[in-house]
C-alpha cells in the first residue's frame, strides 16, 4: 500500500532531521572540552596523582560510608579541566553522573585538577543544607589546602572527606534499605520489557499486518517490536525476542485488529482507535522506564541534581 | 467491498490515534510548559537568594570606613532596581518584561563583581571572615543562578522547537501557543565578559 507510505514520508524525514539536528548540536557542545569519565568507583583518579594503596582506602571509606548512610560520595581526579573552569567541569560530571539515592539525591562530588591546582567540593541539592557554600569553603581551606600544599593529595582527601561525612550523617536522611536501589531499576526494565512484550508487539504486529499485508507487515512489526523494545530496556535477548514475537505475531496472529473487527460489528460504527490507543498507551508507559546502565564497582543512585552549589579553592 | 471499507477505516483510525498521541503534540505542550514554569521559579529563586545576600554584603562593606563609595551605590541601587522587577511564570511569555528584568539583574551582576573586585585593594576587607563567608556564598549563588539559567535555557528552547516544528506547530496555532522568549545571549555577551583589572594604577 504505497499510498501510507507516501502519507508517512514527511513525518518520518522530519524525525530524522529533528535527530540530525540534535545529535549534531549535542556533539558540537561537547566537542572541544573534557569529556565526562565514566562512573565506576568512589575514587577516580585519571591523574595518577594517588598510588593504587590509596585509592583503595579511600574507596573502603567511601564504601564503607555508602553502605552504613547511603549517601553516595565520589572523588574524581584529573590533570586539568582546561579550557573549563573546574566549576562548569564539575557541574557536567554532577549532572551525568547524578550521584545520591533514587527518589534522596543524597550525593556529593569531590573533583581535583591537580596540574590546575584547583579542588571543588560540589553537593548535590539535598546536601546543600548539610554542606553549605560556606562549610565546603572551609573545609577545602582548613582540610585540603594546607596537606595539598605540601604534596600530602591522599591525607588531604582523607580529612576532607571525613568532615563531610560526619557532616552528612547529621542529617536526617532516610536509612539504607538492604538492597541497592539499582538491581531494582533492573527488574523495573525486565518488567516492562515483558509487559511490552506481552501487550504492545501483538498489538503492533497486528495493525502493521492489517497495513502492509502478511509478509511486509511481520517484518515491518519484527523490526518495530526489537527496536522499541532495545530502545526501552537496552536487553539485548529481549529485544531479539520481541523482534521474533513481532515477526510471528505478523505472520499468523489473527492478533487484535481481528477482534477490533469482530467488535465493530457489535458495536456498529464505533471507531477502533480506543483499541490502538491503548497499545499505543502501553508503548508509552513503557518509555517511563528509562536505562539504568550497570557498570562495575560503584553505581550512581541515580537521584542526585547537581544545583551548582559547592564551593572551589586553590593551593 | 467490505473488507476494504473496514482495513480503509482501520488505516485512518490508526492514523487519527497516531497523530493525535504522538504528531499533534498536546500533551508535549503541557508538559514542557509545565517543566518551563518550574525551571523558571528556580531561577527567580536563586536571584531572589542573591538579593537577599546583598544587605549583609553591603553591611559587612561598609565597616570598612573608606570603601569606595561609587561602588557601594550602585549595588545598592542595583538590587533595589532588580528586586523591583518580578516576573512571575504568567507573564513569562512577555518578551519586553522578560528583557526589562535581565537588564536588571545583569546590571546587579555587574555591580557585585564590580565590588568584589574592588575589594580586592582593601586589605582588611579580605582578612575579614565575615567577609570572606560572603564572597563564598555569592559565588556560590551565581553557579546556582548559572545552571538553573541553563535549565530555564533548555526547557525554552525544548518548547520553543515543539511550538515550532511541523506538526507540532498546527497545535500551537490552533490553541494559541507562543515560543517563549529566553535570556538574550547578545546582550548577555557585553554583561558577562570579565570585569577588566587595570594594573596601570
Amino acid at each position: 500500500m504505497p499510498g501510507i507510505r507516501a502519507v508517512l514520508r514527511p513525518w518520518l524525514k522530519a524525525l530524522w532531521l529533528g535527530l540530525a539536528l540534535l545529535l549534531g548540536g549535542w556533539a558540537q557542545a561537547q566537542a572541544p572540552v573534557l569529556a565526562v569519565p565514566p562512573l565506576q568507583a568512589h575514587v577516580t583518579d585519571l591523574s595518577g596523582t594517588l598510588t593504587e594503596l590509596q585509592v583503595q582506602a579511600l574507596q573502603a571509606q567511601l564504601d564503607g560510608f555508602e553502605r552504613q548512610y547511603g549517601a553516595q560520595i565520589a572523588v574524581l581526579l584529573v590533570a586539568s579541566t582546561a579550557p573549563e573552569d573546574i566549576a562548569d567541569f564539575t557541574q557536567r560530571v554532577g549532572e551525568a553522573w547524578k550521584l545520591g539515592r533514587a527518589g534522596v539525591g543524597d550525593g556529593l562530588l569531590l573533583v581535583v585538577a591537580v596540574q590546575d591546582r584547583r579542588v571543588r567540593i560540589a553537593p548535590n541539592k539535598t546536601l546543600e543544607g548539610a554542606i553549605p557554600d560556606v562549610v565546603a569553603k572551609r573545609i577545602i581551606d582548613e582540610q585540603i589546602v594546607p596537606a595539598f600544599r605540601q604534596g600530602d593529595y591522599a591525607g588531604g582527601l582523607r580529612n576532607a572527606l571525613l568532615q563531610l561525612q560526619s557532616r552528612i550523617s547529621g542529617e536526617a536522611l532516610p536509612a539504607v534499605s538492604g538492597q541497592r536501589s539499582s538491581s531494582g531499576d533492573d527488574e523495573l526494565d525486565l518488567a516492562h520489557g515483558a509487559m511490552l512484550l506481552l501487550v504492545a508487539v501483538p498489538v503492533i504486529a497486528g495493525v502493521l499486518r492489517q497495513l502492509l499485508g502478511p509478509k511486509l507487515g511481520s517484518l515491518a512489526s519484527a523490526g518495530a517490536a526489537g527496536f522499541l523494545v532495545w530502545h526501552l530496556t537496552h536487553v539485548l535477548w529481549l529485544a531479539m525476542l520481541a523482534g521474533l514475537i513481532g515477526f510471528f505475531g505478523g505472520l499468523m496472529g489473527r492478533g487484535l485488529p481481528q477482534s477490533a473487527a469482530r467488535r465493530r460489528r457489535h458495536w456498529g460504527r464505533q471507531p477502533t482507535d480506543t483499541d490502538t490507543s491503548g497499545g499505543w498507551g502501553g508503548v508509552s508507559w513503557g518509555g517511563g522506564g528509562g536505562s539504568s546502565g550497570s557498570m562495575g564497582g560503584m553505581t550512581s543512585g541515580g537521584g542526585g541534581d547537581a544545583g551548582g552549589g559547592g564551593a572551589s579553592g586553590s593551593w | 467491498m467490505r473488507s476494504v471499507l473496514s482495513r480503509f477505516v482501520l488505516i485512518l483510525a490508526t492514523l487519527a490515534a497516531t497523530l493525535g498521541l504522538h504528531g499533534c503534540g498536546y500533551n508535549d505542550f503541557q508538559r514542557l510548559d509545565e517543566q518551563t514554569t518550574s525551571a523558571w521559579s528556580e531561577v527567580l529563586n536563586q536571584y531572589q537568594r542573591r538579593a537577599d545576600l546583598v544587605p549583609n554584603l553591603v553591611a559587612t562593606v561598609k565597616g570598612e570606613a573608606s570603601f569606595e563609595q561609587e561602588t557601594l551605590t550602585r549595588v545598592i541601587e542595583a538590587r533595589a532596581r532588580a528586586t523591583s522587577i518580578q516576573i512571575t511564570p504568567e507573564t513569562l511569555n512577555n518578551p519586553e518584561a522578560m528583557q526589562k528584568f535581565q537588564a536588571a539583574q545583569g546590571e546587579l551582576g555587574s555591580a557585585l563583581s564590580r565590588l568584589l573586585v574592588v575589594s580586592e585593594n582593601y586589605p582588611a576587607l579580605k582578612a575579614n571572615q565575615g567577609f570572606a563567608d560572603l564572597r563564598v556564598q555569592l559565588e556560590g549563588t551565581e553557579n546556582r543562578i548559572t545552571v538553573a539559567r541553563n535549565r530555564y535555557i533548555k526547557a525554552v528552547q525544548e518548547y520553543n522547537v515543539l511550538a515550532r516544528s511541523f506538526p507540532s506547530n498546527l497545535t500551537a496555532m490552533v490553541m494559541g501557543y507562543k515560543p517563549k522568549a529566553n535570556f538574550q545571549v547578545a546582550n548577555e555577551a557585553a554583561l558577562s565578559a570579565p570585569p577588566k583589572v587595570d594594573f596601570g594604577k
